[in-house]
């Protein structure tokens, strides 16, 4: 593997997937904001939240993108649709998973059975994300497909 | 005529970056957020069938009264009705940046504390908020732990209660219970952009916020170094400035509202929730005359960043963060506050030339070199070209600082506004703080414009300075002669001006149109030019006593608040146009320090004579 080719399309990949999420908020299609979302797991602080957050969600990119990068060597599909096949994957267990776990795992964010509290005060996001604006899975979906079809279609990535 | 409630029925809450009226009834009709200037929420103030409104209030007929808790805008009224009394605080909860830091907390948000106080109150609640103007639909969906919610496409509104909340139907949510003496419910509006939004817990937090909030103002409104008689109406008027104030930018609103008519049933009906560059410098001394240097400072920074954007041209408006708001646009669905339409957003006064920006910005920007502050290299560089502007252009005619929209005409406001540009930066340059400016060519037109107001602008036949060069009416800006440094308040002409702005502008005892042409327009009285002429005589154009007594008479026209709006019913004394305004506000901190400060000099002077009699007649009786 090219950790070189690895370590700049797995930026690449999650620039274009944050760029989308941070557009289809902009849009009004989801309010979901991945950065402040991860950020706040770590500090109240609004502003420093999202810092922290583009900080965690490049990581998580790099890291997810090692991942694809390890399903295009095995499968050696090296394609643009098989990396959107992955983000498909990827983007719906985001949606059906993911997000639903997110406040046994966030301190801040409150549970849908038991509202907020003092220290859980953060809106959950409910079934697929939706509280979060009824477009979010779409979002969310086309977002990873893209961030999928930027790793699968880099030819170095077969390096 | 649909009429609920008259616009002096009104109160304001805020949180330095939006603000809400709240009615008499409880009920909140004018709210947008996130931004002064963002389409409102509730406007039912402006169509209370379509509008939109957020009411919290007793169930039976009740008599009202209503106060702010001292030194804060946390606002309280009061229910008292045959069963007993209920009383709703309402305030927008407010943090310092260090909180900001620790805990979470919403965009925006509005606390509403409900409390009966004696017997037994029957309580409804009714929320239903018509975003975009009320221009689409409001689609309300009910969580049973995360509040009644309505979602338009970026925004999140979420209305928590520990009251029973229930939908009547899409568009509108409702609770209605009874509280005994001594039970309390809260209802919790909060707005949020970002997902996940902030949803704070109802009691605990609500009483937290309270407490917060409480002690926020009252720290703000401790560090005012005014203490004389009319402490209670000027911190009011501060803490209605502050409410304008837009916080990220340091920028001040006009008002909070939008075509609140200056004639019920008129057409007079502007856009307000922008900032004036024409208030600058009379808020910036009133503010630090007041104690508040840093935020007449954010304010003067805020006027400088922003017109770079155009520079060295001024436009007469900008939005808070410094763009110029782009087409007035009419919303013909709603029916207007009295049937006055059309109701209208942004404003196209933005496209006008009015020379007198000049002086007031450069003014504004003296007044803090005064109390020491430095000017870096860009806002000298700014100064300078703002300086060879006023140079090139003070002889074009303009649309003057009442903004009528007409040809433009030689005012003679404007033409002192150049002037005391000029005479500003001669006295910048002249305290080392602006090199580098051509002060001959400046002090030549400087002496020009002088000579030409003095010939031109005076006419012997009323004598009277005019509102236009050559002209023969008045208008109440020539008062401002005498406070720009214009002209002395004592000087023959001046009195004589202001005698002819009596004779033809004072409308009722103490209340002045701004001209003459006010009469056939049937405007009100402007608030602030009451306050000028309280305001030259307290400066010298008159006597102590009769300022004095001009201004507590015109203090009877506040709101029960104490808050003014921009002009007064001359017949009914009601306020008329936007509310609160921040320009009438600054006119009554300016009246009231003048007369402070001539009570202060006439008190020294007769120390002064006292000690000099004393000293006079002591060698007479060794004699």
């Amino acid at each position: 593997m090219n950790w070189g080719s690895w370590l700049v399309w797995g930026f690449a990949g999650t620039v274009v997937l944050t760029t989308l999420l941070a557009g289809s908020q902009g849009l009004g299609l989801t309010r979901m904001n991945i950065p402040y979302l991860l950020g706040t797991m770590f500090t109240p602080d609004r502003d420093r939240a999202k810092i922290y957050g583009v900080l965690v969600h490049l990581v998580n990119g790099w890291i997810f993108s090692l991942i694809y990068v390890s399903a295009l060597h095995v499968t050696g599909l090296f394609t643009w649709w098989f990396g959107a096949a992955i983000g498909l994957v990827h983007g719906s267990f985001v949606i059906a998973a993911a997000l639903p776990m997110m406040p046994g795992i966030h301190p801040r964010m409150a549970s849908e059975t038991r509202g907020p509290t003092v220290v859980r005060q953060l809106e959950p996001p409910g079934f697929l994300g939706q509280n979060y604006g009824i477009r979010t899975p779409v979002s969310v979906l086309v977002a990873h497909v893209m961030y999928g079809i930027v790793i699968g279609a880099w030819p170095a990535t077969a390096g | 005529m649909n009429l609920p409630f008259r616009i002096d029925d009104y109160g304001l809450i805020g949180d330095g970056r939006s603000a809400a009226l709240v009615s008499r009834g409880g009920s909140i009709d004018w709210l947008c957020w996130p931004r002064f200037d963002s389409a409102a929420v509730f406007a039912a103030v402006l169509d209370p069938d379509k509008g939109g409104t957020f009411r919290v209030a007793s169930a039976t007929p009740s008599r009202v009264t209503r106060r702010y808790l001292e030194g804060t805008n946390v606002l309280c009224t009061s229910f008292a009705s045959r069963t007993g009394t209920l009383r709703v605080t309402d305030f927008m909860p407010v943090s310092s940046e260090e909180a900001k830091k620790t805990a979470l907390f919403a965009e925006h948000e509005i606390v509403r504390i409900i409390e009966c106080e004696a017997g037994e109150v029957d309580v409804e609640i009714a929320f239903a908020p018509r975003p975009g103007y009320a221009r689409r639909r409001a689609s309300l969906r009910a969580h049973p732990t995360l509040g009644v919610r309505l979602e338009q496409g970026r925004d999140l509104y979420t209305l928590r209660s520990d009251a029973p909340l229930e939908l009547r139907d899409s568009g509108t949510a409702v609770a209605r219970f009874s509280l005994r003496a001594g039970e309390r419910r809260h209802a919790c509006l909060t707005y949020d952009r970002d997902g996940p939004a902030v949803l704070p817990p109802i009691a605990p937090r609500c009483q937290e916020a309270l407490e917060r909030t409480l002690a926020f103002w009252r720290a703000w409104t401790a560090r005012s170094t005014y203490d004389g008689p009319y402490r209670d109406a000027i911190e009011r008027s501060v803490l209605a400035l502050k409410l304008l104030s837009f916080a990220p930018s340091g920028a001040i609103v006009a008002a909070p509202t939008t075509s609140l008519p200056e004639r019920v049933g008129g057409d007079l009906n502007w856009d307000y929730r922008f900032c004036w560059l024409r208030d600058a410098s009379l808020t910036v001394r009133a503010l630090l005359d007041l104690g508040y240097e840093e935020d007449a400072s954010a304010f003067t920074s805020w006027l400088l960043h922003t017109t770079r954007l155009t520079r060295p041209e001024l436009r007469v408006l900008y939005d808070v963060y410094g763009e110029l708001p782009k087409g007035e646009h009419e919303l013909s669905h709603l029916a207007g506050y009295g049937g006055s339409r059309p109701v209208r957003t942004r404003n196209a006064a933005t496209q006008q030339l009015q020379l007198d920006v000049y002086g007031e910005v450069i003014d504004a920007v003296a007044h803090l070199v005064r109390r020491g502050a430095r000017l870096d290299g860009e806002t000298q560089e700014m100064l300078r070209d703002f300086g060879a502007y006023v140079f090139e252009n003070w002889r074009s005619p303009d649309q003057g600082i009442w903004e009528p929209r007409d040809a433009p005409v030689h005012h003679t406001h404007s033409r002192v506004l150049c002037w005391v540009a000029l005479d500003r930066l001669r006295e910048l340059s002249a305290r080392g703080a602006l090199p580098k400016i051509p002060v001959d060519r400046f002090e030549r037109a400087w002496t020009d414009i002088r000579a030409e107001v003095e010939a031109r602008a005076f006419n012997p036949w009323i004598q009277s300075y005019t509102q236009v060069l050559g002209g023969a009416t008045v208008d109440a800006a020539l008062l401002l002669m005498s406070w720009y440094g214009f002209a002395e308040p004592w000087a023959p002409r001046m009195l004589s001006t202001y005698r002819r702005v009596c004779d033809r502008l004072e409308v009722a005892p103490g209340l002045f149109y701004r001209y003459e042409e006010s009469r056939a327009k049937k405007e009100g009285a402007f608030g602030i030019c009451c306050f000028w002429a309280v305001e030259h005589l307290a400066r010298g154009g008159g006597a102590l006593s009769d300022a004095e007594q001009r201004l507590q008479q015109l203090l009877g026209y506040a709101n029960d608040l104490g808050l003014f709006a921009e002009e007064i019913d001359p017949v009914t004394g009601e306020a008329l146009g936007n509310f609160p305004q921040a320009f009438t506000h600054v006119g009554l901190i300016s009246a009231a320090l003048a007369l402070e400060e001539r009570r202060r000099r006439a008190g020294e002077q007769a120390s002064v004579r006292a000690a000099s009699g004393r000293l006079d007649t002591s060698p007479r009786v060794h004699a």
